[in-house]
Protein backbone atom coordinates (compact mmCIF):
# COMPACT_ATOMS: atom_id res chain seq x y z
CA UNK A 1 0.00 0.00 0.00
CA UNK A 2 1.35 3.35 -0.81
CA UNK A 3 1.08 5.96 1.10
CA UNK A 4 -0.23 8.92 -1.31
CA UNK A 5 -4.16 8.14 -1.87
CA UNK A 6 -5.05 6.59 -5.10
CA UNK A 7 -7.25 8.13 -6.77
CA UNK A 8 -10.04 6.11 -6.19
CA UNK A 9 -9.48 6.66 -2.16
CA UNK A 10 -9.66 10.71 -3.21
CA UNK A 11 -12.97 10.25 -4.86
CA UNK A 12 -14.31 8.37 -1.98
CA UNK A 13 -13.22 11.04 0.29
CA UNK A 14 -15.35 13.96 -2.21
CA UNK A 15 -18.76 12.05 -2.39
CA UNK A 16 -21.07 14.50 -0.84
CA UNK A 17 -22.84 12.41 1.31
CA UNK A 18 -19.69 11.61 3.15
CA UNK A 19 -18.51 15.32 3.00
CA UNK A 20 -21.41 16.29 5.24
CA UNK A 21 -22.27 13.19 6.94
CA UNK A 22 -19.19 12.15 8.57
CA UNK A 23 -18.23 15.53 10.49
CA UNK A 24 -21.94 15.47 11.16
CA UNK A 25 -21.46 12.59 12.82
CA UNK A 26 -18.49 12.80 14.66
CA UNK A 27 -19.57 16.24 15.83
CA UNK A 28 -23.32 14.85 16.92
CA UNK A 29 -22.34 12.21 18.76
CA UNK A 30 -18.91 13.94 20.59
CA UNK A 31 -20.99 16.61 21.33
CA UNK A 32 -23.28 14.33 23.00
CA UNK A 33 -20.96 13.27 25.23
CA UNK A 34 -19.65 16.51 25.97
CA UNK A 35 -22.89 18.43 27.00
CA UNK A 36 -23.64 15.53 29.42
CA UNK A 37 -20.45 15.84 31.07
CA UNK A 38 -20.11 19.59 30.89
CA UNK A 39 -23.98 20.55 31.78
CA UNK A 40 -23.83 19.28 35.36
CA UNK A 41 -20.94 20.97 35.77
CA UNK A 42 -21.96 24.29 35.02
CA UNK A 43 -25.27 23.89 36.62
CA UNK A 44 -22.93 23.23 39.30
CA UNK A 45 -21.40 26.61 38.95
CA UNK A 46 -23.48 28.99 37.82
CA UNK A 47 -27.13 28.22 39.40
CA UNK A 48 -26.07 30.19 43.01
CA UNK A 49 -24.65 33.77 42.68
CA UNK A 50 -21.07 33.75 44.20
CA UNK A 51 -22.45 35.79 47.42
CA UNK A 52 -24.24 32.31 48.34
CA UNK A 53 -21.64 30.05 47.45
CA UNK A 54 -19.44 32.17 49.38
CA UNK A 55 -22.11 32.23 52.29
CA UNK A 56 -22.29 28.62 51.85
CA UNK A 57 -18.26 27.74 52.59
CA UNK A 58 -18.70 29.68 55.88
CA UNK A 59 -20.58 26.22 57.39
CA UNK A 60 -18.61 25.34 59.96
CA UNK A 61 -18.46 21.89 58.33
CA UNK A 62 -16.11 23.37 55.60
CA UNK A 63 -12.95 23.73 56.97
CA UNK A 64 -12.29 20.61 59.47
CA UNK A 65 -13.54 18.76 55.88
CA UNK A 66 -11.35 20.40 53.83
CA UNK A 67 -8.48 19.69 56.23
CA UNK A 68 -9.38 16.31 56.73
CA UNK A 69 -9.71 15.91 52.98
CA UNK A 70 -6.03 17.07 52.14
CA UNK A 71 -4.39 15.63 54.97
CA UNK A 72 -5.89 11.76 54.26
CA UNK A 73 -5.72 11.88 50.93
CA UNK A 74 -1.48 13.01 50.85
CA UNK A 75 -1.32 10.27 53.19
CA UNK A 76 -3.47 7.95 51.24
CA UNK A 77 -1.27 9.03 47.99
CA UNK A 78 2.19 8.35 49.55
CA UNK A 79 1.05 4.57 51.30
CA UNK A 80 -0.32 3.89 47.49
CA UNK A 81 2.93 5.30 46.13
CA UNK A 82 5.52 3.60 48.33
CA UNK A 83 3.92 -0.08 48.28
CA UNK A 84 2.21 0.62 44.99
CA UNK A 85 5.61 0.80 42.87
CA UNK A 86 7.07 -2.28 44.15
CA UNK A 87 3.85 -4.33 43.61
CA UNK A 88 3.33 -2.61 40.43
CA UNK A 89 7.16 -3.63 39.75
CA UNK A 90 7.51 -7.28 40.83
CA UNK A 91 4.17 -8.36 39.07
CA UNK A 92 5.15 -6.52 35.78
CA UNK A 93 8.60 -8.59 36.32
CA UNK A 94 6.99 -12.14 37.28
CA UNK A 95 4.39 -11.72 34.30
CA UNK A 96 6.93 -10.29 31.24
CA UNK A 97 7.16 -11.77 27.81
CA UNK A 98 9.25 -14.70 28.20
CA UNK A 99 8.50 -16.08 31.33
CA UNK A 100 4.66 -15.06 31.36
CA UNK A 101 3.74 -18.81 30.78
CA UNK A 102 4.75 -20.94 33.58
CA UNK A 103 2.73 -21.28 36.59
CA UNK A 104 4.36 -18.68 38.58
CA UNK A 105 3.21 -15.86 36.29
CA UNK A 106 -0.34 -17.05 36.55
CA UNK A 107 -0.37 -16.72 40.18
CA UNK A 108 0.92 -13.38 39.74
CA UNK A 109 -1.86 -12.68 37.30
CA UNK A 110 -3.98 -14.16 39.27
CA UNK A 111 -2.58 -11.36 42.17
CA UNK A 112 -2.92 -8.92 40.14
CA UNK A 113 -6.35 -9.30 39.75
CA UNK A 114 -7.37 -9.71 43.16
CA UNK A 115 -5.81 -6.40 43.75
CA UNK A 116 -7.57 -4.24 41.22
CA UNK A 117 -10.98 -5.92 42.33
CA UNK A 118 -12.07 -2.74 44.07
CA UNK A 119 -12.53 -0.68 40.86
CA UNK A 120 -15.19 -2.91 40.27
CA UNK A 121 -16.88 -3.52 43.79
CA UNK A 122 -19.73 -0.89 45.27
CA UNK A 123 -18.50 1.58 47.63
CA UNK A 124 -20.74 0.35 49.86
CA UNK A 125 -20.00 -2.99 49.73
CA UNK A 126 -16.05 -2.15 50.05
CA UNK A 127 -16.76 -0.71 53.31
CA UNK A 128 -18.51 -3.76 54.46
CA UNK A 129 -16.05 -5.67 53.23
CA UNK A 130 -13.22 -3.35 55.15
CA UNK A 131 -15.24 -4.10 58.30
CA UNK A 132 -15.68 -7.38 58.14
CA UNK A 133 -12.00 -7.36 57.64
CA UNK A 134 -10.74 -5.05 59.91
CA UNK A 135 -14.12 -3.93 62.32
CA UNK A 136 -14.33 -5.52 65.68
CA UNK A 137 -16.00 -8.76 64.70
CA UNK A 138 -13.44 -8.90 61.28
CA UNK A 139 -10.88 -11.03 60.40
CA UNK A 140 -8.05 -9.27 61.91
CA UNK A 141 -10.71 -7.85 64.72
CA UNK A 142 -9.31 -9.61 67.79
CA UNK A 143 -5.70 -9.40 67.24
CA UNK A 144 -5.95 -5.90 66.54
CA UNK A 145 -8.12 -5.63 69.99
CA UNK A 146 -5.73 -7.61 71.57
CA UNK A 147 -2.73 -4.75 70.33
CA UNK A 148 -5.23 -2.01 71.84
CA UNK A 149 -6.18 -0.75 68.21
CA UNK A 150 -9.56 0.25 66.93
CA UNK A 151 -9.83 0.85 63.68
CA UNK A 152 -13.20 2.15 62.66
CA UNK A 153 -14.63 5.89 63.12
CA UNK A 154 -10.79 6.56 63.23
CA UNK A 155 -9.07 8.82 60.87
CA UNK A 156 -6.96 6.16 60.26
CA UNK A 157 -9.92 4.37 58.98
CA UNK A 158 -10.30 7.00 56.50
CA UNK A 159 -6.61 6.32 54.71
CA UNK A 160 -7.47 2.41 54.81
CA UNK A 161 -11.07 3.25 52.99
CA UNK A 162 -8.95 5.11 50.79
CA UNK A 163 -6.05 3.32 49.90
CA UNK A 164 -8.19 0.23 49.45
CA UNK A 165 -10.89 2.20 46.92
CA UNK A 166 -7.78 3.94 45.09
CA UNK A 167 -4.67 2.33 45.11
CA UNK A 168 -5.56 -0.60 41.92
CA UNK A 169 -5.82 2.60 39.61
CA UNK A 170 -1.79 3.54 40.10
CA UNK A 171 -1.35 -0.33 40.38
CA UNK A 172 -2.83 -0.66 36.90
CA UNK A 173 -0.91 2.26 35.53
CA UNK A 174 2.47 1.30 37.14
CA UNK A 175 2.15 -2.63 35.81
CA UNK A 176 1.27 -1.27 32.47
CA UNK A 177 4.01 1.10 32.28
CA UNK A 178 6.32 -1.27 33.82
CA UNK A 179 5.47 -4.30 31.22
CA UNK A 180 5.87 -1.70 28.09
CA UNK A 181 10.02 -1.22 29.34
CA UNK A 182 12.44 -2.11 26.53
CA UNK A 183 13.33 -5.43 27.48
CA UNK A 184 17.49 -4.75 25.54
CA UNK A 185 16.59 -1.76 27.52
CA UNK A 186 16.77 -3.70 30.91
CA UNK A 187 19.11 -6.48 29.63
CA UNK A 188 21.67 -3.83 28.90
CA UNK A 189 21.63 -1.88 32.04
CA UNK A 190 21.86 -5.48 34.32
CA UNK A 191 24.73 -6.13 31.78
CA UNK A 192 26.35 -2.97 32.54
CA UNK A 193 25.84 -4.16 36.64
CA UNK A 194 23.45 -1.83 37.63
CA UNK A 195 21.89 -3.77 40.83
CA UNK A 196 18.14 -4.25 41.19
CA UNK A 197 17.48 -1.32 43.54
CA UNK A 198 19.57 0.70 41.01
CA UNK A 199 17.60 -0.56 37.73
CA UNK A 200 14.06 0.34 39.42
CA UNK A 201 15.36 3.66 40.46
CA UNK A 202 17.66 4.69 37.98
CA UNK A 203 16.23 3.21 35.05
CA UNK A 204 12.38 1.89 35.03
CA UNK A 205 10.85 4.72 37.20
CA UNK A 206 12.81 7.54 35.14
CA UNK A 207 11.25 5.65 31.99
CA UNK A 208 7.70 4.94 33.06
CA UNK A 209 7.19 8.54 34.81
CA UNK A 210 4.37 10.01 33.03
CA UNK A 211 1.97 6.56 33.14
CA UNK A 212 2.97 6.57 37.01
CA UNK A 213 2.44 9.84 37.59
CA UNK A 214 -1.30 9.97 35.42
CA UNK A 215 -2.05 6.76 37.34
CA UNK A 216 -1.03 8.43 41.02
CA UNK A 217 -3.42 10.92 39.81
CA UNK A 218 -6.22 9.14 38.79
CA UNK A 219 -5.78 7.47 42.56
CA UNK A 220 -5.53 10.64 43.77
CA UNK A 221 -8.95 11.82 42.66
CA UNK A 222 -10.52 8.36 43.62
CA UNK A 223 -9.46 9.01 47.22
CA UNK A 224 -10.59 12.69 47.21
CA UNK A 225 -13.84 11.25 45.92
CA UNK A 226 -14.53 8.67 48.24
CA UNK A 227 -17.67 8.34 49.90
CA UNK A 228 -19.44 4.65 50.18
CA UNK A 229 -16.20 3.18 51.91
CA UNK A 230 -15.67 5.73 54.49
CA UNK A 231 -19.14 6.33 55.75
CA UNK A 232 -19.15 2.31 56.16
CA UNK A 233 -16.22 2.33 57.83
CA UNK A 234 -15.33 4.95 59.13
CA UNK A 235 -18.43 6.90 60.17
CA UNK A 236 -18.34 10.45 59.42
CA UNK A 237 -17.83 12.60 62.59
CA UNK A 238 -16.85 16.55 61.68
CA UNK A 239 -12.88 16.99 62.20
CA UNK A 240 -12.34 13.13 62.31
CA UNK A 241 -13.12 11.18 59.60
CA UNK A 242 -16.03 12.95 57.90
CA UNK A 243 -13.67 13.90 54.35
CA UNK A 244 -15.19 16.71 52.15
CA UNK A 245 -18.01 14.02 49.99
CA UNK A 246 -19.38 13.37 53.33
CA UNK A 247 -19.50 16.81 54.21
CA UNK A 248 -21.72 17.54 51.12
CA UNK A 249 -23.79 14.61 51.66
CA UNK A 250 -24.23 15.74 55.31
CA UNK A 251 -24.75 19.21 54.09
CA UNK A 252 -27.43 18.21 51.30
CA UNK A 253 -29.72 17.11 54.62
CA UNK A 254 -30.26 20.73 55.22
CA UNK A 255 -29.35 23.40 53.07
CA UNK A 256 -28.41 22.55 49.16
CA UNK A 257 -26.18 25.82 48.94
CA UNK A 258 -23.39 24.66 51.43
CA UNK A 259 -23.55 21.02 49.62
CA UNK A 260 -23.37 23.18 46.37
CA UNK A 261 -20.32 25.63 47.75
CA UNK A 262 -18.73 22.29 49.09
CA UNK A 263 -18.98 20.72 45.75
CA UNK A 264 -17.51 23.74 43.93
CA UNK A 265 -14.59 23.74 46.22
CA UNK A 266 -14.10 20.00 45.70
CA UNK A 267 -14.34 20.51 41.69
CA UNK A 268 -11.53 23.21 42.40
CA UNK A 269 -9.38 21.46 44.29
CA UNK A 270 -9.64 18.08 41.74
CA UNK A 271 -8.84 20.35 39.10
CA UNK A 272 -5.94 22.06 40.44
CA UNK A 273 -4.30 18.77 41.69
CA UNK A 274 -5.19 17.03 38.27
CA UNK A 275 -3.29 20.35 36.23
CA UNK A 276 -0.26 20.13 39.11
CA UNK A 277 0.23 16.29 38.21
CA UNK A 278 0.14 16.91 34.77
CA UNK A 279 2.64 19.66 34.75
CA UNK A 280 5.50 17.71 36.72
CA UNK A 281 4.62 14.34 34.54
CA UNK A 282 5.17 16.50 31.44
CA UNK A 283 8.37 17.73 32.99
CA UNK B 1 -8.48 0.96 -1.34
CA UNK B 2 -12.40 0.02 -1.81
CA UNK B 3 -12.73 -1.84 1.57
CA UNK B 4 -12.24 1.83 3.16
CA UNK B 5 -14.79 3.17 0.98
CA UNK B 6 -17.42 0.30 1.95
CA UNK B 7 -16.66 -0.07 5.65
CA UNK B 8 -16.98 3.69 6.06
CA UNK B 9 -20.65 3.73 3.93
CA UNK B 10 -21.83 0.84 5.39
CA UNK B 11 -20.95 1.93 9.14
CA UNK B 12 -21.78 5.26 8.94
CA UNK B 13 -25.68 4.57 8.33
CA UNK B 14 -25.80 1.63 10.97
CA UNK B 15 -24.76 4.35 13.14
CA UNK B 16 -27.31 6.92 12.23
CA UNK B 17 -29.81 4.22 12.83
CA UNK B 18 -28.33 3.17 16.32
CA UNK B 19 -28.70 6.86 17.30
CA UNK B 20 -31.83 7.27 15.89
CA UNK B 21 -33.35 4.16 17.72
CA UNK B 22 -30.97 4.81 20.68
CA UNK B 23 -33.29 8.43 21.14
CA UNK B 24 -36.58 7.00 19.81
CA UNK B 25 -36.57 4.82 22.44
CA UNK B 26 -35.39 7.52 25.06
CA UNK B 27 -37.98 9.76 24.60
CA UNK B 28 -41.05 7.39 25.31
CA UNK B 29 -39.02 5.95 28.27
CA UNK B 30 -38.31 9.80 29.83
CA UNK B 31 -42.08 10.92 29.14
CA UNK B 32 -43.89 7.94 29.79
CA UNK B 33 -46.49 7.42 32.43
CA UNK B 34 -46.23 4.18 34.70
CA UNK B 35 -47.95 1.19 33.40
CA UNK B 36 -51.70 1.18 34.34
CA UNK B 37 -52.19 -0.14 37.67
CA UNK B 38 -48.71 0.72 39.23
CA UNK B 39 -48.49 3.21 42.39
CA UNK B 40 -45.58 4.70 43.33
CA UNK B 41 -45.27 5.38 46.62
CA UNK B 42 -42.46 7.21 48.11
CA UNK B 43 -42.08 6.34 51.74
CA UNK B 44 -39.49 7.05 54.65
CA UNK B 45 -36.59 5.04 55.85
CA UNK B 46 -38.01 3.78 58.82
CA UNK B 47 -40.92 2.66 56.96
CA UNK B 48 -39.98 -0.11 54.97
CA UNK B 49 -40.54 -3.60 56.39
CA UNK B 50 -44.17 -2.24 57.37
CA UNK B 51 -45.00 -0.83 53.99
CA UNK B 52 -44.17 -3.76 52.25
CA UNK B 53 -46.52 -5.88 54.18
CA UNK B 54 -49.30 -3.21 53.45
CA UNK B 55 -48.14 -3.15 49.66
CA UNK B 56 -48.65 -6.52 49.55
CA UNK B 57 -52.02 -7.02 51.19
CA UNK B 58 -53.01 -3.79 49.26
CA UNK B 59 -52.01 -6.47 45.67
CA UNK B 60 -54.68 -8.87 46.97
CA UNK B 61 -57.28 -6.33 47.53
CA UNK B 62 -56.72 -4.43 44.17
CA UNK B 63 -56.15 -7.16 41.52
CA UNK B 64 -53.85 -5.65 38.66
CA UNK B 65 -52.16 -2.99 41.01
CA UNK B 66 -48.89 -3.47 41.92
CA UNK B 67 -47.12 -1.01 44.52
CA UNK B 68 -43.49 0.43 43.66
CA UNK B 69 -41.71 1.81 46.48
CA UNK B 70 -39.12 4.56 46.63
CA UNK B 71 -37.48 4.11 49.73
CA UNK B 72 -35.31 7.19 51.23
CA UNK B 73 -34.70 9.66 53.97
CA UNK B 74 -37.73 12.16 54.01
CA UNK B 75 -36.03 15.08 53.27
CA UNK B 76 -34.36 13.21 50.31
CA UNK B 77 -38.16 12.31 49.08
CA UNK B 78 -39.17 15.69 49.75
CA UNK B 79 -36.54 17.31 47.30
CA UNK B 80 -37.05 14.73 44.76
CA UNK B 81 -40.92 15.34 44.86
CA UNK B 82 -39.86 19.18 44.88
CA UNK B 83 -37.82 18.69 41.57
CA UNK B 84 -40.74 16.95 39.70
CA UNK B 85 -40.46 13.09 40.52
CA UNK B 86 -43.61 11.34 39.46
CA UNK B 87 -45.78 9.18 42.69
CA UNK B 88 -48.96 8.68 44.04
CA UNK B 89 -47.95 8.63 47.84
CA UNK B 90 -46.13 10.08 50.35
CA UNK B 91 -45.12 8.68 53.89
CA UNK B 92 -43.07 11.27 55.56
CA UNK B 93 -41.03 10.65 59.03
CA UNK B 94 -41.16 14.01 59.96
CA UNK B 95 -43.72 16.65 59.80
CA UNK B 96 -41.67 19.27 58.65
CA UNK B 97 -41.12 17.89 55.41
CA UNK B 98 -44.79 17.41 54.00
CA UNK B 99 -45.84 20.62 55.67
CA UNK B 100 -43.69 22.43 53.08
CA UNK B 101 -45.32 20.49 50.34
CA UNK B 102 -48.41 21.08 51.17
CA UNK B 103 -47.38 24.90 51.41
CA UNK B 104 -45.80 24.36 47.82
CA UNK B 105 -49.30 22.91 46.67
CA UNK B 106 -47.43 19.56 45.90
CA UNK B 107 -49.61 17.16 48.37
CA UNK B 108 -53.18 16.79 48.97
CA UNK B 109 -54.58 16.17 52.60
CA UNK B 110 -51.57 15.10 54.74
CA UNK B 111 -52.64 13.35 57.68
CA UNK B 112 -50.93 11.89 60.54
CA UNK B 113 -50.72 7.49 60.59
CA UNK B 114 -48.52 6.47 62.94
CA UNK B 115 -46.07 7.85 65.66
CA UNK B 116 -42.24 6.54 66.20
CA UNK B 117 -40.31 6.65 69.37
CA UNK B 118 -36.61 6.82 69.59
CA UNK B 119 -34.89 3.84 71.52
CA UNK B 120 -31.31 2.68 72.74
CA UNK B 121 -30.13 -0.07 70.43
CA UNK B 122 -26.95 -2.22 72.18
CA UNK B 123 -24.58 -4.61 70.39
CA UNK B 124 -25.96 -8.35 71.48
CA UNK B 125 -22.51 -8.48 73.51
CA UNK B 126 -23.65 -5.15 75.76
CA UNK B 127 -27.39 -6.59 76.68
CA UNK B 128 -26.14 -7.68 80.58
CA UNK B 129 -24.29 -4.62 81.39
CA UNK B 130 -26.10 -2.05 79.65
CA UNK B 131 -29.98 -2.40 80.94
CA UNK B 132 -31.06 1.00 81.51
CA UNK B 133 -31.14 5.14 79.72
CA UNK B 134 -28.80 5.74 82.93
CA UNK B 135 -25.90 2.95 81.57
CA UNK B 136 -25.48 4.76 78.45
CA UNK B 137 -22.44 5.98 79.95
CA UNK B 138 -21.16 2.79 80.24
CA UNK B 139 -20.57 2.75 76.14
CA UNK B 140 -17.52 2.97 74.76
CA UNK B 141 -18.27 3.92 71.17
CA UNK B 142 -21.43 5.56 70.99
CA UNK B 143 -22.82 6.03 66.89
CA UNK B 144 -26.65 8.47 66.55
CA UNK B 145 -27.61 10.37 63.52
CA UNK B 146 -26.09 14.01 62.32
CA UNK B 147 -28.05 16.89 63.72
CA UNK B 148 -29.76 17.54 60.51
CA UNK B 149 -31.27 14.25 60.04
CA UNK B 150 -34.69 14.21 62.00
CA UNK B 151 -33.26 11.37 63.86
CA UNK B 152 -30.05 12.91 65.06
CA UNK B 153 -31.90 16.30 65.99
CA UNK B 154 -34.63 13.68 68.53
CA UNK B 155 -31.16 12.60 70.07
CA UNK B 156 -30.28 16.13 70.23
CA UNK B 157 -33.39 16.72 72.17
CA UNK B 158 -33.03 13.76 74.44
CA UNK B 159 -29.37 14.23 75.78
CA UNK B 160 -30.40 17.14 76.48
CA UNK B 161 -33.49 16.82 78.63
CA UNK B 162 -30.87 14.70 79.44
CA UNK B 163 -28.38 16.50 81.14
CA UNK B 164 -31.47 18.88 82.46
CA UNK B 165 -32.80 15.91 84.46
CA UNK B 166 -28.99 13.43 85.45
CA UNK B 167 -27.01 16.64 84.91
CA UNK B 168 -24.89 18.32 82.84
CA UNK B 169 -21.64 15.57 83.33
CA UNK B 170 -23.60 12.60 82.02
CA UNK B 171 -24.88 14.80 78.93
CA UNK B 172 -21.35 15.68 78.21
CA UNK B 173 -20.07 11.71 78.89
CA UNK B 174 -22.70 10.64 76.09
CA UNK B 175 -21.00 13.50 73.62
CA UNK B 176 -17.67 12.05 74.06
CA UNK B 177 -18.37 8.88 73.68
CA UNK B 178 -19.96 9.60 70.14
CA UNK B 179 -18.31 8.52 67.15
CA UNK B 180 -19.98 9.01 64.46
CA UNK B 181 -23.07 11.19 63.25
CA UNK B 182 -24.63 8.91 60.84
CA UNK B 183 -26.76 9.89 57.44
CA UNK B 184 -29.75 7.82 58.28
CA UNK B 185 -31.19 5.64 61.04
CA UNK B 186 -30.91 2.36 59.68
CA UNK B 187 -27.33 3.59 59.19
CA UNK B 188 -26.62 3.84 62.68
CA UNK B 189 -28.70 0.55 63.43
CA UNK B 190 -26.14 -0.92 61.32
CA UNK B 191 -23.50 -0.30 63.01
CA UNK B 192 -24.81 -1.67 66.36
CA UNK B 193 -25.97 -4.94 64.76
CA UNK B 194 -22.36 -5.21 62.89
CA UNK B 195 -20.94 -4.35 66.67
CA UNK B 196 -18.54 -1.54 65.41
CA UNK B 197 -20.82 0.68 68.02
CA UNK B 198 -21.50 -0.25 71.65
CA UNK B 199 -25.21 1.41 71.22
CA UNK B 200 -27.00 4.09 69.03
CA UNK B 201 -29.85 5.83 69.03
CA UNK B 202 -32.98 4.26 66.32
CA UNK B 203 -36.65 4.16 66.33
CA UNK B 204 -38.00 1.45 67.88
CA UNK B 205 -39.73 0.21 64.52
CA UNK B 206 -35.81 -0.17 63.17
CA UNK B 207 -34.74 -1.81 66.56
CA UNK B 208 -38.05 -4.14 65.53
CA UNK B 209 -36.43 -5.28 62.22
CA UNK B 210 -33.39 -6.05 63.74
CA UNK B 211 -34.63 -7.90 66.49
CA UNK B 212 -32.60 -10.70 67.96
CA UNK B 213 -29.57 -9.11 66.48
CA UNK B 214 -29.54 -6.23 69.54
CA UNK B 215 -30.87 -5.29 72.40
CA UNK B 216 -33.38 -2.45 72.73
CA UNK B 217 -33.26 -0.28 75.54
CA UNK B 218 -36.11 1.89 76.42
CA UNK B 219 -35.71 5.67 76.87
CA UNK B 220 -38.05 7.40 79.86
CA UNK B 221 -41.43 9.11 78.99
CA UNK B 222 -40.21 12.25 80.71
CA UNK B 223 -36.90 12.07 78.39
CA UNK B 224 -38.35 10.78 75.22
CA UNK B 225 -39.56 12.89 71.84
CA UNK B 226 -42.16 11.29 69.67
CA UNK B 227 -41.86 11.76 65.69
CA UNK B 228 -45.14 11.84 64.04
CA UNK B 229 -45.81 10.36 60.82
CA UNK B 230 -47.96 11.94 57.98
CA UNK B 231 -49.37 10.21 54.95
CA UNK B 232 -50.62 12.53 51.85
CA UNK B 233 -51.41 12.02 48.39
CA UNK B 234 -49.21 13.44 45.93
CA UNK B 235 -51.18 16.37 43.81
CA UNK B 236 -49.79 15.21 40.33
CA UNK B 237 -50.11 11.43 41.12
CA UNK B 238 -50.79 9.63 38.16
CA UNK B 239 -53.47 6.97 39.78
CA UNK B 240 -55.34 9.06 42.29
CA UNK B 241 -57.92 6.43 43.00
CA UNK B 242 -54.98 4.08 43.84
CA UNK B 243 -53.70 6.41 46.06
CA UNK B 244 -56.41 7.47 47.62
CA UNK B 245 -57.52 3.45 48.48
CA UNK B 246 -53.87 3.00 49.66
CA UNK B 247 -53.87 6.04 51.96
CA UNK B 248 -57.25 4.96 53.25
CA UNK B 249 -55.43 1.40 53.80
CA UNK B 250 -52.84 2.40 55.95
CA UNK B 251 -54.92 4.47 58.21
CA UNK B 252 -57.31 1.66 58.69
CA UNK B 253 -57.35 -0.36 61.64
CA UNK B 254 -55.84 -3.07 59.80
CA UNK B 255 -53.22 -0.79 58.33
CA UNK B 256 -52.73 0.15 62.19
CA UNK B 257 -52.04 -3.43 63.29
CA UNK B 258 -49.48 -4.16 60.89
CA UNK B 259 -48.04 -0.74 62.06
CA UNK B 260 -47.69 -1.58 65.64
CA UNK B 261 -46.64 -5.20 64.37
CA UNK B 262 -43.74 -2.75 62.89
CA UNK B 263 -42.93 -1.19 66.29
CA UNK B 264 -45.24 2.09 65.65
CA UNK B 265 -47.16 3.44 68.40
CA UNK B 266 -50.30 5.11 68.29
CA UNK B 267 -49.21 8.60 68.62
CA UNK B 268 -50.01 10.42 71.59
CA UNK B 269 -53.72 12.39 72.71
CA UNK B 270 -55.07 11.07 69.47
Amino acid sequence: MSAAPSAAQRRAWRSPLLAIAWPGAIGLLSGLLLLLVALPIAGLLFSASPRQLLAGLGDPLVVPALRLTIFTTTVTLLVILTCGTPLGWIIARKTRRGIGAGPTARLWRVLETIVELPVVLPPAVAGVALLLAFGRRGLLGPALGAAGIGLPFTCAAVVVAQTFVAAPFYLQAAVAAFRRLDPDMILVARTLGASPPRLLFTVAIPVSWPSLAGGAAMSWARALGEFGATLMFAGNMSGRTQTLPLAIYTALESDLRTAQSLSILLVVVAFALLVAIRAGARR
Amino acid sequence: MRRTTSVTTSVLPAVFVAVWVALSGLGPAIAAKPPSGELVVFEAASLKEAFATLASRFEKDHPGAHVVANTAGSQELRAQIEHGAVGDVFASADQRHMSALATEGLVVGPALFACNEPVVVVRSALGASLKTFADLPRAERIVVGAPEVPIGAYTLQIFQKAGASYGAGFAAQLQAKIVSHELNVRQVLAKVVLGEADAGIVYRSDAMAAKGKVAVVAIPAELNVTAAYPIAMLKAAPRPELARAFVDLVRSPAGAAVLREAGFVPCPGR
